[in-house]
């Protein structure tokens, strides 16, 4: 019998249960109980949940103990006893063993494993059997004891409540442990590099010239300052310089000046551009964008403007952010509160005098707030990067050469077959661990910010 | 119309001729003929919706500020329309200031908030004169021994009451020739309002005052003239110990007595 059909005699089992026990409870109430503490239904479902939520945490667990149960009673019979001693033949023969005992048409090197599948076919079918069984007892053992307790006075509704919170915090639960779990993972690969690359080295030097050679246990070209660089001259210098004065004026536009049918429209337009996969802006940056600036470059007389720019790369990333960084402003200006401006107007002050010298100044944190996340988000782009940026380490203050960034580095080092243990693999998870920081940092602040700033209009 | 409802001094400040304020379809002033002059403080009351701060707001033309509100009717300044397009608004306003129901100081130190219009009307042609302006602005608020060694903190963290006076402060520093206040002391407590209600005591015949107040006690005590909104039109405008003591109209005499509002 496969799991999934176990899985689902327990939920028809499950079903069965509930709609038994809502029936033994319905019964209470029209026989008059003098006080029944919950609803039909709740007992139906605490039944349900005795009946099916053991027996699939038993199989879960079973799923993974019943492998190495059949493994061990496979290595007990008299035919294991002739295997080679060594280690490593001896766990390629059984692992060969296992793969065939379920799909007979796998290829082996070894005979012993011709051998030895028989065995695991038998042992596998046993233990998937008592497992059924088992869970099939559990089921019963869940139902009949939750049947037990039905009474007028059990509070099934309090502790149905209670199981769903607990489930609901379990998801919550889970999202968190991922995020733990890749954070470790990050800072325990960026230990290993940093082994082999001191980390003053990494965060100071100035040559990026990654290679897996390693002399005397130490591996050289792994400087990330101009990485560093990179993606600060992108992110948060050439796209806050277009996306800063765009959104904010945006903004402006379209809280003070717009109509409402003009902001019914242009509001969700600018949600759209916030919508667009960004590999859609990436082949716009690399494709219409980078060569326009080429030719522009060559034209005024630049001539070591490369194809791929950081001007490209910024300017397109930059657009990409007017959106955001437009709802943050639109949303710390629509926050002032509006006898500010009409205190303002009230005193002779014309609208633009009032935007400029009252009502930017008060939503000034939430924008500052709302800028450091688009800076967040911006240093963390990768698709626009990696299609028009480039990959050339350069340090350099010219937008029209190439500069590469963090994130196009990382793409870079773990793409092609390279060793999981060699430094390059191991540097990006250090790019990757500096990078989080950063942002998490920089979204730390950012919401401090935003958090005192909507406080103070409280 | 009555004839009560404008009373014919010889040379007031301010005069309004049936005027009538719509927001969309729906009218919210509908016909008010009043005086302004400059000896007296007048108070609106009224229950509230009445039309109170829509009236007042008339005068200074800050109901341009909301796009769905019109108005009609004649309001002069000095024998000036204020509605004709001649009529710079900027000016206006400059002239008929405006204190507001929450105290709106802006996030800007003290000094700022009171320079603010200053500087916007160009009125200072230098640091000393603007210090000048800022002193005896907030001289005259009765708020300069509290915040003289302050100037620079920011507005925002003043108590309630000297936010208030702080707007005074702002508003007087124009040189204006009428200071309208709606409702300016509701969100005060008694300490503070008894200071702005002195404060208004002292401002009054240096400028016109237009106080608009729910509080009849505080009409009473602050104002020479008073008149009653109900529904949108003025009911009775008199003076205020006529209109407290010995109402005309039944309608006044019901409020008054707290029948209703
Ligand atoms: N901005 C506005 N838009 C639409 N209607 C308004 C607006 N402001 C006030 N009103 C309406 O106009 C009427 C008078 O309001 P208001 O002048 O604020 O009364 P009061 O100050 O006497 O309490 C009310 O019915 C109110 O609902
Ligand atoms: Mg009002």
């Amino acid at each position: 019998m496969t799991s999934t059909a176990i899985l689902f005699l327990i939920a028809g089992l499950g079903l069965i249960t509930w709609v038994f026990a809502r029936a033994r409870a319905g019964r209470f109430i029209q026989q008059g109980a003098a006080s029944v503490h919950s609803l039909p239904s709740y007992h139906g479902w605490y039944a349900a949940m005795w009946a099916v939520v053991p027996a699939i945490l038993f199989m879960l667990v079973w799923s993974t103990v019943a492998p190495a149960l059949g493994s061990y009673a496979v290595l007990e019979s008299p035919l294991a006893a002739q295997l080679p001693t060594d280690a490593f033949e001896r766990a390629a023969i059984l692992s060969e063993a296992r793969s065939l005992s379920r799909n007979p048409d796998v290829k082996v090197f070894n005979d012993a494993a011709r051998e030895l599948a028989p065995l695991y076919a038998d042992a596998d079918r046993n233990y998937a059997m008592i497992g059924a069984l088992a869970a099939f007892l559990l089921c019963f053992a869940g139902a009949a004891y939750a049947f037990t307790r039905i009474r007028p006075d059990f509070r099934a509704r309090t502790q149905v409540e209670r199981t769903v919170m607990l489930a609901l915090l379990l998801a919550s639960l889970i999202a968190i442990l991922a995020t733990l779990g890749i954070v470790a993972s990050l800072i325990f690969e960026t230990v290993r590099f940093f082994n082999l690359v001191s980390p003053f080295e990494f965060l100071f030097g100035l040559q990026w010239n990654p290679s897996d050679k390693v002399v005397d246990g130490q591996a050289t070209g792994f400087g990330a300052v101009p990485l560093f660089w990179g993606t600060v001259f992108i992110g948060a210098i050439i796209a806050m310089l277009v996306a800063i004065p765009l959104g904010l004026m945006s903004a402006i536009y379209l809280t003070q000046y717009a109509s409402a049918n003009v902001r019914k429209w242009m509001k969700p337009i600018l949600e759209i551009l916030a919508g667009v996969p960004t590999v859609v802006y990436g082949y716009f940056a690399a494709l219409t964008v980078a060569p326009a600036l080429r030719s522009f470059a060559v034209a005024i007389g630049i001539t070591d403007a490369s194809s791929e720019s950081a001007l490209a790369a910024g300017l397109v990333m930059g657009v990409m952010i007017i959106p955001f960084v437009s709802s943050m402003a639109d949303d710390s200006i629509a926050a002032v509160p509006g006898s500010m401006r009409d205190g303002s107007l009230a005193m002779g002050a014309t609208k633009s005098e009032t935007i400029k010298q009252v009502l930017i100044p008060a939503a000034l944190p939430g924008v500052v707030g709302g800028v450091l996340l688009a800076v967040s988000r911006a240093i963390g782009e990768t698709m626009i990067v990696v299609m028009a940026a480039g990959l050339a380490a350069n340090l350099t203050a010219n937008p029209f050469a190439s500069v590469t960034t963090v994130t196009t580095q990382i793409v870079q080092l773990l793409t092609g077959d390279t060793d999981f243990n060699s430094p390059m693999t191991l540097a990006a998870f250090a790019l990757g661990l500096t990078l989080f920081i950063v942002t998490l940092l920089l979204n730390i602040v950012a919401l401090q910010i935003v958090k005192k700033y909507r406080e103070a209009y409280d | 119309m009555l004839d009560n409802t404008a009373t014919s001094s010889t040379n007031p400040k301010m005069s309004a001729r049936d005027v009538k304020v719509f927001y969309g379809d729906k009218q919210a002033i509908k016909g008010v003929s009043i005086d302004i002059d400059m000896d007296n403080v007048v108070a609106f009351i009224g229950p509230s919706g009445c039309g109170k701060s829509t009236f007042l707001r008339t005068l200074n033309r800050m109901n341009d500020t909301i796009p769905i509100a019109r108005v009609e009717g004649d309001i002069t300044l000095d024998g000036e329309n204020i509605y004709s397009s001649k009529m710079d608004v900027v000016q206006l306003r400059a002239r008929v200031g405006m204190v507001f129901q929450k105290p709106n100081p802006f996030p800007k130190s003290i000094y700022d908030n009171v320079a603010y219009g200053a500087r916007i009307h160009g009125l200072a042609p230098n640091k000393a004169e603007l210090d000048q302006i800022v002193e005896n602005s907030l001289v005259r608020a009765g708020l300069w021994n509290e915040v003289k060694d302050r100037l620079s903190d920011s507005g925002t963290a003043l108590s309630g009451g000297q936010q208030q006076r702080l707007c005074i402060a702002r508003a007087i520093a124009v040189d204006p020739e009428v200071i309208l206040m709606d409702e300016p002391c509701s969100a005060l407590d008694p300490i503070a309002t008894a200071k702005i209600e002195e404060l208004i005591h002292e401002l009054r015949g240096r400028y016109a005052i237009v106080i608009v107040t729910h509080n009849m006690q505080q009409a009473a005590r602050v104002s020479q003239k008073t008149a009653f909104f109900h529904l949108g039109t003025m009911v009775e405008y008199g003076d205020t110990s006529d209109i407290f003591t010995n109402p005309r109209e039944e309608r006044t005499r019901d409020y008054i007595t707290g029948r209703y509002g």
